[in-house]
């Protein structure tokens, strides 16, 4: 006789709910593109898509950073390189040849960017979330992610509210390698770093899983459509600091004070819907794909864990700082680090530099905040 | 509170919050004026915000 749990796990009965999870995400971008227009409705299928990688392959920035600097596992970082490499073989030249339709992720080093970025890789490692591993795992039903997720979009908007005086400190003109030979730069200096990690790991950690390279094919794949559709590269932030802005707005704050958030830009995207914003969107889809592939598996069965009250609040203090120090930083893991580095931008390389160091600490902090056992 | 469907169910549900508060505050879009739907080949400037982008104005 066959148990409940049998009858749970045989194929046919989970066929069902599985073509319902894909065929509702369908409806919903179907229903964006119908209602905001057919862009946006392909950016929310991006976004998705982008979700359904991660999660799907396990694929993430926070762990692989951990992995290499605890281990000198190798593999994750160099995927990470892997699939920076080969949006830049294809971002390069369309931002030399449509520059007056793309725009690349371009932004100044400075004193407030490299500090940033820092403090940005210590706190990725406490919640164990980046821009995109925080969106990924509260989809997927973590509850540090959910918990940190809101103080994030708080200190996004914060910290953009900030940016030009932290920016005023001090900081270079931006420097943007392009062409052919900013191409030929890029790609060498990706492979000195992949060279370099490689050298340094044991030989028994010297492989990269398959599940690993096809997240990174994957994923590139999925940002240079990020590049195609939206004109720009894949970001997270901006649009967590967007919520925040909108709700503050909603409760009657008036951010025209703000340097920032009084730029016809800026103005402009605080009046249009948020389902126009391009890196909503995207991060819409991150967390819904998330969901999906979490729904799928059956992994949202699995247990929560226990964690003290101490916790809770360096994930909060955490989530907030990821935020704000994102901002300074002129993006996070994915605005400044991959897509930063796959369009030239010199502060993607500062950004990738100060943030692992800041990994490092941030490791060392875990175990002391309570976020994990101590060793 | 024993699972994950739960916090993952939340977060859905935050997104739909953020969204239809979104509406009801007011957004409204010109469907007659959508723009195409790849920016390539568009022939029109990239009109995004990006978080890598420093307001014009300010010094870089």
């Amino acid at each position: 006789m066959a148990t409940a749990s049998d009858t749970a796990a045989r194929p046919g009965n989970r066929a069902l709910p599985r073509a319902g999870l894909i065929l509702g995400a369908l409806l919903v971008c179907a229903a964006v593109a119908t209602l905001v227009g057919a862009r946006y409705g392909l950016l929310l299928l991006i976004g998705l898509g982008f979700g359904i990688v991660l999660e799907g392959f396990r694929f993430g920035f926070a762990g692989p950073w951990r992995r290499t600097i605890r281990e000198r596992d190798p593999a994750g970082t160099v995927a990470q390189l892997v699939s920076i490499a080969l949006v830049a073989l294809a971002a390069f030249p369309l931002l030399a040849t449509h520059g007056e339709e793309l725009i690349g992720a371009h932004a100044p080093i400075g004193f407030a960017m490299v500090g940033g970025a820092f403090v940005f890789g210590a706190c990725m490692q406490i919640v164990m979330g980046c821009g995109s591993g925080t969106l990924v795992n509260a989809g997927s039903g973590n509850p540090v992610s959910l918990v940190a997720l809101p103080f994030f979009a708080i200190g996004s908007f914060f910290g953009a509210s900030h940016l030009l005086w932290w920016t005023s400190l001090g900081s270079a003109p931006t420097v943007a390698l392009s062409g052919t030979t900013g191409l030929v730069v890029t790609l060498v200096a990706l492979v000195a770093v992949a060279a370099f990690l490689w050298w340094r790991a044991p030989a028994e950690k010297r492989t990269i899983p398959r599940r690993m390279w096809l997240a990174a094919i994957c994923l590139a794949g999925l940002a240079i459509a990020n590049l195609v559709v939206a004109g720009q590269p894949w970001g997270v932030i901006y649009g967590l600091g967007l919520w925040a802005a909108k709700g503050a707005t909603a409760l009657g704050a008036d951010v025209s004070a703000s340097g920032f958030w009084s730029t016809p830009g800026n103005v402009e995207r605080l009046a249009q819907p948020i389902l126009t914003d391009v890196t909503s969107l995207t991060n819409f889809g991150i967390i819904g794909g998330a969901f999906l592939v979490a729904a799928w598996r059956s992994s949202l069965s699995n247990g929560l864990p226990s964690l003290p009250a101490r916790a809770w609040v360096a994930t909060i203090v955490a989530g907030f700082l990821l935020g704000y120090s994102s901002r300074l930083a002129f993006g996070c893991n994915v605005g400044a680090f991959f897509s930063g580095i796959s369009t030239g931008s010199l502060h993607g390389w500062a950004w990738f530099a100060a943030a692992f160091g800041g990994a490092y600490y941030g490791i060392k902090l875990r175990p002391i905040l309570g976020l994990e056992a101590r060793s | 509170m024993t699972t994950r469907w739960p916090i993952a169910l939340l977060a859905l549900a935050g997104l739909a919050v953020i969204t239809v508060a979104d509406f009801a505050g007011g957004a409204s879009v010109d469907i007659y004026n959508q723009p195409p739907i790849l920016a390539l080949g568009s022939g029109q400037a990239s009109g995004g915000a990006h978080c890598a982008a420093l307001p014009s104005g300010a010094s870089r």
